[in-house]
Order: C-alpha cells, then structure tokens, then sequence
C-alpha cells in the first residue's frame, strides 16, 4: 500500500531556520535509509507558505490569496510517499525518523487511494457511469470554451 | 519548478462518502489535461484520517495517535505538476473543478517544492542555503 | 492585499504559456500557415495585455484568445479569397455578416484541438527545415519560449536566433508545407524527425555545465514536458514513450550528477539516494507502456531499457549487465554508432572481464568519429589498468586528458595515469 507521510509546520519550518549540520546528516541516513530499504517513493521539502498561495472556490469566482498564513499548525513543511506493507510498518518507520523539525513535530500518515480500493464501492456500474459523465464533462467543457457571439 | 496542489477534507470525504460522480469526472478530466500539457507529475487522494495515524514529537518521545483526527483542515488529497513559474502554479490551481462540489466553498493550497536537493546527506549549512538559492529555478 | 500591475502581467504571461500552443495550432490550421498563425496569436495577446488588466482575466481565457484571434483570422482569410476571385462572388459567398463567417470557422476550429497540436508539432520539425531551424521552431511555437529565451538557451545572439526563426516560417510558406499529419510510410520517418529534436533540446540542457545561465538547464524541463505531450497526442506510439521514458530516467539524476564543486560524476559513482524515485517510476512506467506496444526494440526504448537496468540498481554493484551487454546488442544492429558500440564494450567489461571487452574497444581505434572523444582512451585505458598493463594504461589516461576539454576531469585522468606509472616504478 502505498502512504503519504508529512510533516506540519511550525514556526521554526515557517521562518525558514535552518537546520544544524547533525540534523542534516541525521535526515540524510534516514532517507538513505528508506532508499536502501526501497520503499521510498517520493520526498521533498515545502518551501515555507510566504511562497506559496491559496485559491478560494466560491461559487464560479476564484480569488488568489497570497501567503504566508497564519494555522502554522495546519500547513505542511515536508512529504514522503511510501511503499509499504501496512499502516503499522509506516508508524515503524516514522519512528525510526529523526524529529524533523528539532523542536515539537507532529507527522502525519495517511493511505493514499488506489485502484483496487474503490473495491466495492467502484462497481462496474458505476466506473461506466463515471466514463460516460466523464466523456460529457469533456463535451461540455469544449462546448463552453466555445467563444460567445459578440460583436466588437 | 515543482508545486503542490494541497487539496483539503470535507465533512464528506472525512466521513469516506464516494464524491458525486460529476465531480469524480470533472476531477479525471482535470488531471487529464494537467497530462495532456504535460505538466502533470503524480496526483494522490488520501483515505480518511480514520486510516491515518499521527506522531507526535515532543520532549525526546515519540507518542503514536489513532485516526480520526478533528483538526478544521484536514488533508485530502494532492496533486503534483511541474510547471515554469508560480504564476502558471497558480493559474493551473484556479482551473481545478471545485474539490467540495460547485455548492459548498472551499479553499485549495499552492505550495512550492525544495526539490530533491535539501535531502540527502550535506556537509555544510552553506550548501543548504545554496540549495534553497538554486532551486529558484 | 493588492493586486500589482505585475502580478497580473505575471499571470497573463501563465495563461499565454498555458494556451498559445493550442492556439497558434488551431489558427495553423485555419489560415494554413504557422507564420500567420503565430502573429494573429500574438496579436490577441497583444489585446489581452491590454484589457485584461482592467477587465480582469476572463473565466475561459483560451476561448478568449481563440475568439480574438478568429476576427483577425477572418479579415485575412476574406482578403485571400479577394486575391482569387471576384468581389460580387465573394459578397454572395461570405455575406457581410460575421457572425455567419464565425459560425463557419466554429465548427472548424472546435474539432479535436489535439490533432491540430500534432500538426504543429509535426510542421515545426518539418524535414524541409534544417535542424537547428526545427529546433528554434518548436521551442518557440510549441515551448513558448521567447527569442530571448531561446538565445540564451543555445548561447547565441538574439538576432540570430529571431532570424532563424523568421527564415524557418518562411521556408515553410514558400515550400507549401501543408498543415497536416503525415501518414502510412511518411509517418515513421517524420516521426523520428519529431523525437531527434527533442532528444536534442534535452541534451543541450544535459550538457550545460553548472553555474551557467538557469535557462540552458530548463531545457532538460521544456523537453520533457513536450515529449509528455506528445505521448499523450500519439499514445500508441511506443518510440514516443521510448523517448519519454530515457528522458524521465535521465532527468532523475540530475541532482545526483553534479558533485559538490560543481564537476560531473559519472554514473557508477553517483550518490543514488539523489536520483529522483518520483521521475524514475514515471520512467518505468512509459516504458513499460512502449513495451505494450510491441515497441521494446526501438532504439529509443532500448536505451530507456538499458537506463532503467542502472535506475532499478540500487547500488552500483547490483546492477544487471549482461542485461545491459544483451540491450546494447540490439541497439548496436539497429544503427552504426561508434559510441554504441563503444558503451557497449564498457557493458561487456564490467560483465564479462575486461579480456573480453578490450579487443572491441582496439576495434574503434581506427574510427574516425571518436578521433577527438576523450572517453575512447579513458575506457581503455580503464581496461589496461584493471589487466595490470599498467604503462600502457597511464599512456591512454594521458592522452584522454589532452582530449578531454573539462578542467576537473583532465586533473582526475592525469591523477589516473600518475599512479599507473607510481605502481609500475621499479621498488627503491
């Protein structure tokens, strides 16, 4: 199965401090180590919010915000993707990591969807269903890009 | 540039409801295009954090805490598109079908990746800074 | 929070970066002529620089683009129509209702946008253009990229490069290259064409040293997201998923390439937890996708196969190289490649012995092409050394620094030939 691992922000990863040359290494042999054990599927840091952005959905209007923002608690600094063979084998691992951000740290775990997961609840029914909205999205969707009739 | 499209939970995923089938299609075209311009990298969607699990650092402990969580913004899903610029980050965010339905508002994150560079064994704080430096492009 | 004049010129600049490929295909395919074509585009551009900062940036702003484009579109077409026949025909014909002529041009455009993209695709890498000309074409046409950008991707002037770009669509219209997708025997050929060029963009971006102008390294981007695109346009093309997947593999090493002064590492010493697992299953993924395609010994999957051997290594030493000696086999029937052949012999040494592999490298000797290619007695030189030929061996390494133009790799070869010739010192 497969998880994605991260790590929430704090004020220390919001501010960009940076970390000591041991915790540096100390992350550096972890994710050595998740390579060697080859279930690291993806990893990377996130730069802190100041950079980034938010899109407001309301409605038909999108609004641009710009960071930083303020639920420092609720951001994400830094993400794994796993391959692994159970929730308990990632909580091991996560153990096994260094405290991220030197200070208080929370990581999170999650099961990513797959596939076989729609189980279930993904009858054949309904993935026809899906494929046949999906190519009347698709009709819809070029049907409106279609240039109203103005004349200029 | 990489970025990152958080998307985050609803009552509705939170409670691992299927998504209305107008919206599991309009969320299918939508990453279908993202392929089509060739700026998609990878797309997630997370099982409700009643499958999750967190960790928490604090003192020198490590303390394991079941699913669910109630925080008001959980996380549930994220896409991953390497684009040119932060503006073509953002503008590829606006055109995403709205993740809860074109009833309920909702708000989407744009986040900038360090890129693989700041992982991995480093010798010098410097080196660090350069990185960060560096991956501006 | 406020709005600055250029955030939104920021974001009009994505939007264009977003839509002009698509739009320039669609108005080709209209007027019949990429030159053409690319003014109109850039003409609504114009248009949406100027409105879009009071009016804001419109809910669809590829329909905006489009529409802008057709009304210009269709001034020119009427005027190519006046050039052939006579005006009471033509008012019968046309009308001197717009909307009408927009109706007609609607359901022209409106068909798949996608097979307009191949069409651009396929008429910028047209074989009536010389290379360099297809390469400036499609950074521009289906990149984006502007003339400055691309100048200082290929470390040329600004006017050579404006110029060769004018020239390319010139020849193009004088040519009559007609906006299509070429078909049955055509295709292949055209096809190769389309993936050399991009092969090509990727490895201007491959070579350039660290330190240099950002822009030369987003090559390696600007080409794989357009061979991303391709493969979505022609997805049973297996070549095109063969290009894909070398290029999805290679790019994953990017970071791992590059030692901490800068200077190249080479593959078999790279830092493997720096190679990027994310662009390495992408690159498995395409090319298992060729693979399924019946597509697994075209030259370009072979060398994805032989790149995906390393990437699924996770040390140098696990790697599979009679499977690599077995891909290079292959490769090697399919084109008279030196260099092939002489990465070839570096598989059959590191497989077989380097008894085996050295007589395939003293066959290159006499080749012309590697006259000047350091990496020809750097290999032997290799070979020698591990034979304990240990004079001839410092030899080669020194004559691989003389050829080799890298400062930090001619210091590392002469170190090589140096302790070739300590061992071989007769003890004091």
């Amino acid at each position: 199965m497969k998880v994605m691992v991260f790590v929430k922000a704090n004020a220390d990863t919001e501010a960009s401090v940076l970390p000591s040359e041991q915790e540096l290494r100390d992350m550096g042999n972890f994710n050595e180590a998740l390579v060697n054990a080859g279930i690291m599927r993806a990893g990377d840091g996130l730069k802190p919010s100041v950079n980034g952005a938010r899109v407001r959905f309301s409605g038909k209007k999108r609004t641009v915000i710009d960071g930083p923002f303020t639920e420092t608690k609720e951001l994400v600094a830094g993400y794994w993707i796993w391959e692994v063979a159970s929730l308990a084998e990632a909580i091991k691992w996560v153990k096994r990591c260094p405290n991220p951000t030197g200070e208080e740290s929370v990581i999170e775990i999650r099961p990513i969807f797959e596939p076989e997961d729609f189980g279930e609840a993904y009858t054949p029914e309904l993935r026809a269903k899906t494929e046949k909205l999906r190519a009347k999205a698709t009709k819809q969707i070029n049907k409106r890009k279609k240039a109203p009739k103005k004349k200029r | 540039m990489r970025f990152m499209i958080i998307v985050k939970a609803s009552r509705d995923s939170e409670a691992g409801a299927m998504p209305e089938e107008a919206l599991l299609a309009a969320m299918a075209k939508y990453h279908e295009d993202l392929a089509k311009a060739g700026v998609l990298l990878d797309a997630n969607a997370l099982h409700p954090s009643s499958k999750g699990a967190r960790i928490r650092y604090s003192g020198g402990k490590r303390n394991v805490i079941d699913g669910p969580f109630a925080a008001t913004t959980l996380i549930a899903g994220f896409t991953f598109i390497q684009v040119k610029s932060k503006a073509e980050a953002i503008e590829w965010a606006k055109r995403m079908p709205a993740p809860h339905g074109e009833h309920n508002d909702c708000e989407i994150e744009v986040r900038q990746l360090f890129e693989l560079e700041d992982f991995g064994s480093s010798e010098a704080i410097e080196r660090f800074r350069e990185m960060g430096v560096a991956s501006e492009r | 929070m406020a709005v600055t004049a250029t955030d939104t010129h920021r974001a009009i600049d994505a939007v264009w970066r977003i839509e002009a490929p698509r739009l320039i295909a669609g108005l080709a395919r209209l007027v019949r002529d990429v030159g053409v074509a690319e003014e109109l585009a850039q003409d609504a551009l114009v248009a949406a620089l100027e409105q879009w900062p009071e009016s804001g940036i419109p809910d669809n702003p590829g329909a905006w683009l489009m529409a802008t484009a057709k009304y210009r579109a269709i001034d020119i077409l009427r005027r190519r129509k006046l050039v052939a026949r006579k005006h009471e025909e033509i008012e019968r014909d046309l009308g001197d209702d717009a909307e009408a002529a927009m109706d007609e041009l609607d359901g022209a455009v409106d068909d798949d946008i996608g097979d307009d993209l191949l069409r651009l695709i396929f008429t910028a890498c047209h074989p009536v253009l010389a290379t360099e000309a297809r390469v400036a074409l499609t950074l521009r046409l289906l990149g984006g990229l502007t003339t400055d950008e691309i100048a200082r991707a290929y470390l040329l002037p600004e006017p050579t490069i404006a110029q060769r770009i004018v020239r390319a669509k010139r020849t193009l219209s004088d040519a009559g290259v007609p906006f299509e997708v070429p078909r049955g025997e055509e295709l292949s050929a055209r096809l190769a064409a389309v993936l050399a060029v991009i092969y090509l963009i990727f490895n201007e971006g491959y070579s350039a040293t660290a330190g240099g102008d950002w822009v030369r390294p987003q090559l390696c981007d600007e080409a794989l997201r357009l061979g991303r695109v391709l493969a979505e346009l022609a997805p049973r093309e297996p070549e095109v998923h063969g290009l894909v997947a070398l290029l999805e593999i290679q790019a994953s090493r990017t970071v791992a390439r590059r030692g901490q002064a800068g200077e190249p590492v080479l593959l078999l010493d790279q830092d493997r937890t720096r190679w990027d697992p994310l662009l390495i299953r992408r690159g498995l993924a395409a090319l298992e996708r060729a693979q399924r395609l019946g597509g697994a010994q075209g030259p370009y999957a072979l060398q994805a196969a032989i790149a995906a051997c390393h990437a699924r290594a996770r040390r140098a030493e696990d790697t599979d190289w009679p499977r690599i000696v077995a891909l290079y086999d292959v490769l090697a029937t399919l084109a008279d490649s030196p260099v092939v052949e002489l990465n070839r012999a570096v598989a059959v040494s590191m497989a077989y012995g380097p008894a085996a592999a050295l007589p395939l490298v003293d066959a290159l000797a006499a080749e012309p092409s590697l006259r000047h290619y350091h990496l020809l007695p750097s290999v032997r030189g290799d070979l020698l050394q591990k034979l304990e030929r240990l004079a001839e061996a410092a030899a080669e390494f020194a004559r691989a620094a003389e050829l080799t133009r890298n400062d930090r790799e001619r210091t590392l070869l002469l170190e090589r030939a140096a302790r070739c010739v300590a061992a071989t010192a007769p003890p004091p």
